[in-house]
């Protein structure tokens, strides 16, 4: 086995890992907050990274640094969202599930034909000329961007935190969160709440995506891999259990790293959602044990 | 077995397009063998995700598996699989007329037997999730199989392989009494169709139907009153798995050329149509993914032909506008207006609907 050769190699991966593990961690936060605010699962947040990502790889092609990009993805994919929830997602909330999962999957089938059709089907990254540290005699290499965009995505999710803890709308989000019912009598309007939720939930995945084209690469339909991911790491860490789910995200992203050093780098996605399908029946034969279900 | 007058028309319908379409429409013969698959897709869908209320991404794997088995046990009955993948199409094996007979019988069968197999291994552990857990966890598996079956180079990896060409003689296309080749492909999917469609008929009517409803209404309860519904959810699996792997098998067939994302597991095309389909026509009904079906694949047509490129942003919208306006489908729309014709009874003094159950609706 490789693993146990190369024990360099194993720290490489772990510390690799660990930091895409923080943007994952990002998205997952966004998706919990969605999941756990309005009660539907966004399909579309995988589209939602990719789009950010184009976002800023606009900034970086008209020859500004990527870093620019990242509060412009912020913004852009804030607007998108409050959109999204205005002409389609306001209308699912209240229902089934499953039909909150396959109205978000028209809205990702649709973003991602569209950025297929404006962006081009190749694989884009933007440079961001930072240059990379060498430890242990140049065995293990941070790249500095990672480093910077691992940092970034901690500051993002506990800015979000930050504010959902002190400002009057996140107060506003959490007591929708608890009991809808209740934050309407007291005069909370939910209907604003939701819009908010949904459209911080896309600026979050906006500001990962942007990290994600300065660290890794994009393309129009890499975005189901980010939804699933987010999913997966959302039920490891249950609902609305933050630090869970930072810890969950950069958990996956070294075992993800790591699986792809040992079983090679093409079983890599596919391997990602194998790891779902185990979570997810370890979790049900679990829980079938005690007659409880996952609801 | 069709005791309706309504369902007796409807019935008629199919038959003349199944029968006549390649003499009245010879240019549409693969429009309408895809109709044809298409129904088979909503209507296996719909035996989980309208009957048993459980909504799966999942069955396309076993399309694509269907493909695969059937196309390499077709080469691999008269050459040697892993020549035919290294030539990648450009030497051109031919099989002689009986190896083509008797190879794709003995493909279709392997692939049903295969499918059926494996939603055995995989129903044992997946239908132990519920609702939405079981949705994502399906569609991680289809998107899962399409990765995997990259990397297996016996079937060309990512290049994907080609499927053996109707045989000629003396360089024409071999006619059969009923025309060539893609003809007898048209008709091996109408039979197709017709099969599953009786054998679900069948399948609703009895005891079977009834526990797959229960298991939709309240699984806990049907468990409760000693139903065994895992046995049940699997059993169901492996009907809709079974009549995937022929329809994967023929459409690979027909399509002459397999690749793993694109064509075989592709999640965001065939793994949708087959839930939107059954959506539209109505969920838990069996005419419902019929019409469907028909309607979805006019849909299809016109935009792949007049607005490519654009097709897919279509296909998105469709599904947001279905899920979110239409969500009961035409037959939930049908039996709104007119619900005499699903057998219940309007008394009208009391404005109290008496439903007789009709199991065959």
């Amino acid at each position: 086995m490789i693993l146990i050769q190369a024990p360099f190699l194993n720290l490489q991966a772990i510390l690799d890992g660990l930091m895409i593990g923080a943007i994952f961690a990002l998205v997952a936060y966004g998706m919990a907050l969605a999941w756990g605010v309005m009660n539907i699962i966004n399909i579309a947040q995988g589209e939602f990274v990719i789009l950010g990502g184009y976002i800023t790889f606009m900034v970086y092609k008209l020859g500004f640094s990527p870093f620019f990009g990242a509060p412009l993805s912020f913004a852009f994919l804030f607007i998108l969202g409050f959109l999204l929830y205005k002409l389609i997602v306001h209308r699912v909330v209240d229902r089934d599930m499953f039909i909150s999962i396959l109205a978000t999957f028209g809205i990702s089938i649709m973003i991602r034909q569209i950025m297929n059709l404006i962006f081009g089907s190749q694989v884009e990254t933007a440079l961001t000329g930072l240059g990379t540290i060498f430890l242990f005699d140049h065995n293990i290499t941070i790249a500095l961007v990672k480093f910077s965009s691992f940092v970034i995505a901690v500051a993002g999710a506990l800015g979000v935190i930050y504010f959902m803890k002190t400002s009057k709308l996140g107060r506003a989000i959490r007591a929708t969160a608890q009991n809808p019912r209740a934050a309407r009598i007291l005069g909370v309007d939910t209907e604003k709440v939701y819009a908010y939720t949904y459209a911080i939930n896309a600026a979050i995945c906006g500001l990962a995506g942007s990290l994600v084209v300065m660290t890794y690469t994009i393309h129009p339909y890499m975005g189901l891999p980010y939804t699933v991911r987010s999913f997966m790491i959302v039920i490891v860490a249950g609902l609305g259990n933050i630090p869970g789910v930072l810890a969950s995200g950069l958990g996956l992203g070294a075992l993800e790293e790591l699986s792809a050093y040992a079983f090679g780098t093409e079983y890599r996605i596919g391997l990602v959602f194998l790891f779902l399908v185990i979570i997810l029946v370890y979790r049900s034969k679990k829980l079938a044990k005690r007659r409880e279900y996952l609801k | 077995m069709i005791s309706d007058k309504k369902e007796l028309i409807g019935f008629l319908i199919l038959l003349f397009f199944g029968i006549f379409a390649p003499i009245i429409a010879p240019s549409y013969r693969v429009q309408f063998s895809e109709l044809w698959i298409f129904m088979v897709f909503a209507s296996t869908w719909n035996v989980q995700g309208g009957k048993m209320g459980y909504n799966t991404f999942g069955n396309i794997i076993f399309f694509g598996l269907g493909m695969y088995v059937c196309a390499s046990t077709q080469i691999a009955f008269a050459f040697n699989l892993s020549d035919w993948t290294a030539a990648g199409g450009y030497k051109t094996f031919v099989h002689s007329i009986p190896d083509y007979f008797i190879s794709l019988p003995i493909g279709l069968l392997f692939a049903g037997i295969v499918s059926t197999a494996v939603a055995l291994v995989l129903g044992s552990f997946m239908l132990i999730l519920r609702g939405h857990y079981f949705a994502i966890g399906t569609l991680g598996l289809g998107i899962a199989a399409g990765e995997f079956a990259t990397t297996v180079d016996i079937w060309g990896g990512g290049m994907g392989m080609t499927v053996p060409v109707w045989p000629k003689i003396d360089g024409q296309d071999l006619e059969l009494f009923f025309g060539v080749g893609m003809d007898f492909f048209f008709y091996l999917t109408f039979i197709l169709f017709l099969f599953t469609f009786f054998t679900l008929k069948w399948l609703y009517s009895t005891r079977f139907g009834l526990i797959l409803t229960a298991i939709r209404d309240n699984e806990d309860k049907a468990e409760a009153m000693g139903i065994p519904t895992m046995r049940y959810k699997v059993t169901g699996w492996l009907f809709s798995a079974f009549f995937m792997g022929l329809a994967g098998g023929l459409f690979g067939n027909i399509n002459g050329y397999i690749e793993p994302t694109e064509v075989a597991f592709n999640g965001a095309t065939f793994g949708v149509y087959m839930v939107l389909m059954t959506i539209l026509g109505g969920k838990g009904t069996l005419w419902g993914p019929i019409i469907g079906a028909i309607l979805f694949q006019l849909f299809k047509e016109f935009f792949w032909t007049y607005f490519l490129g654009w097709q897919l942003v279509a296909l998105g919208f469709l599904i947001v506008i279905i899920v979110v306006f239409f969500p009961e489908g035409i037959m939930g729309w049908l039996r709104e207006r007119r619900p005499e014709w699903f057998g219940e009874i309007i008394d009208k003094k009391a404005r109290l609907a008496q439903v007789k159950i009709n199991i065959n609706d």
